[in-house]
């Protein structure tokens, strides 16, 4: 018999910790998405696909940083000395994930900036003739241009893979504490935009590769979800317990069936069927596949929590 | 250089949970929160049973994964003796820090900061030992240097059997119990 008793009962701490609600999930999911969706601006820049002025890059930039703006309110909301927020851009801590962040955050803007006023949308264009002149000027320089689509593609790269770092650094949370995870959430999160810019694209070859895009990194999510857990299974024991909690504990029902059937297999067979022109292009599948990458972080940001170290030998 | 830490005598500790009252009266911690608190932790097949009671508090870890994760610098190792504080204004209340500590040592202070154990630093640096240390019926509870060799704690460890809490976690605690 083990039994443990304390007199601890501390706010957000015990039974298990719970000190982020809906607000990290959310913004760790938006940091994902307009992650992927740098990306693929930053592609097609890159591939000079910007002076066709039907091209979805043109809308990525400025619907990414509006998107990125809210899941920053929401990491705002999470603080519980908002006051002080400011505090985080007087240094830069170099082991800290999140200082890391909140800077990568900062340097984002003026690239998805600089890939907005490459091609400017239609409707600024015509009421600020100012910009369309920047604009056009911007694309006399072609190599500029490349330069930022790559850096676009980097930038996002960066922030896709600190969204899951932030995480697998804690390793005081067993669940969390995997080298995969930088892999999936990026993994995740460009599937996510691919799901996304395929529903606003306005040109059906856009639509068709992006599609196709979305099944190659919805069966790499597969992969990667299966390593993640294979991971944990091979690792001590307190990982073995936080894997099983997403394998048959509390979050199982979340993680077989919102996880990986509605969020990856079942969009997946969708968009494999639409690809081979066995069924038509709906909406449906991407926005399983967007739900799914936001009920993902959910699940790991929640069942990570639940997970902590314990003494091995109090373990079943 | 100095290391402090504390050696807690198991023998000794009755879970009278004085050291937990001492400390929330010295620092003033808020309703409904503790820096310190008592674990019972029974094990083995009846009859054959062993208890142990423990006051446990932050561990003021020589590798502490609070400081690394910190992204203000607000979570900080004290010059005088690796202290793990935290500077209420710099922390943001991202509680990072809460998550990555194997212990769940800290908390959230209702005025937003993350809030812990200091080792009654205010007291250290007049000479005198931890409220709760100080005020300990059983006399279960030693502070004092690591560093130094001939001070009590030193001796205490190796003299008697020990163990600290989840070394497996890498964070090199500083508190260790004598069993």
């Amino acid at each position: 018999m083990n039994e443990y008793t304390t007199t601890r009962h501390n706010e957000l701490v015990d039974p298990s910790l719970h000190i982020w609600g809906w607000e990290i999930p959310v913004y760790l999911f938006i940091g994902g998405l307009v992650a992927g969706m740098m990306i693929i601006t930053g592609y097609f820049i890159f591939k000079g696909r910007y002076k066709d002025k039907a091209c979805v890059c043109r809308v990525l930039p400025l619907l990414g940083m509006i998107i990125l703006s809210a899941g920053m309110f929401a990491l705002f909301l999470d603080l519980e000395h908002k006051l002080y927020t400011w505090r985080l851009y007087l240094t830069f801590k170099v082991a800290s994930p999140m200082s890391w962040g909140a800077w990568i955050l900062i340097v984002v803007y003026p690239a998805m900036i600089a890939s907005f006023l490459i091609n400017v949308p239609e409707y600024f264009s015509k009421k600020f003739p100012w910009i369309d002149k920047i604009s056009e000027k911007l694309q006399q320089h072609k190599y500029a241009v490349k330069n930022i689509g790559v850096i676009n593609m980097l930038l996002g790269g960066l922030l896709g893979i600190y969204t899951g770092v932030l995480l697998s650094a804690l390793g005081a949370r067993p669940l969390w504490n995997s080298s995969m995870l930088w892999l999936l959430f990026l993994v995740s999160g460009l599937s996510a935009a691919s799901a996304f810019v395929h529903m606003v694209a306005k040109r059906v070859d856009e639509r068709e590769l992006l599609a196709k895009a979305d099944n190659g990194f919805l069966i790499l999510e597969i992969f990667v979800i299966g390593l993640f857990i294979i991971g944990m299974l091979t690792s001590t024991k307190v990982h073995i317990q936080s894997a099983l909690v997403l394998l048959s504990g509390i979050y199982a029902p979340a993680f077989w069936v919102f996880v990986l059937g509605l969020g990856i297999v079942i969009p997946l067979i969708i968009q494999l069927l639409a690809v081979n022109h066995k069924i038509k292009h709906t909406p449906i599948a991407p926005i399983m596949v967007i739900v799914g990458g936001l009920i993902l972080r959910y699940v790991i940001v929640y069942a990570g929590q639940y997970t902590r170290w314990v003494d091995a030998s109090l373990l079943p | 250089m100095m290391r402090f830490g504390m050696v807690i005598d198991t023998k000794k500790c009755v879970g009278c949970m004085d050291c937990v009252v001492a400390c929330k009266t010295e620092n003033d911690v808020p309703e409904k929160l503790n820096r310190d608190w008592i674990v019972q932790d029974v094990r083995g097949k009846n009859p054959d049973l062993h208890m142990e009671i423990r006051t446990e508090r932050c561990n003021h870890c020589d590798n502490p994964p609070c400081v690394y994760c910190c992204p203000t610098g607000a979570s900080h190792v004290h010059d005088l003796g690796g202290i793990v504080l935290v500077t209420h204004d710099l922390c943001i209340g991202c509680k990072a820090c809460l998550a990555s500590c194997p212990y769940d040592a800290r908390f959230v202070h209702p005025e937003g900061y993350a809030d812990k154990c200091t080792f009654c630093v205010h007291r250290v640096e007049k000479g005198l030992d931890p409220a709760c240390v100080s005020v300990c019926p059983t006399h279960c509870m030693y502070f004092g240097d690591f560093d130094d060799p001939n001070s009590q704690v030193s001796k205490l460890l190796a003299s008697r059997k020990n163990h600290s809490l989840i070394p497996e976690a890498g964070t090199k605690p500083q508190i260790f119990y004598l069993v």
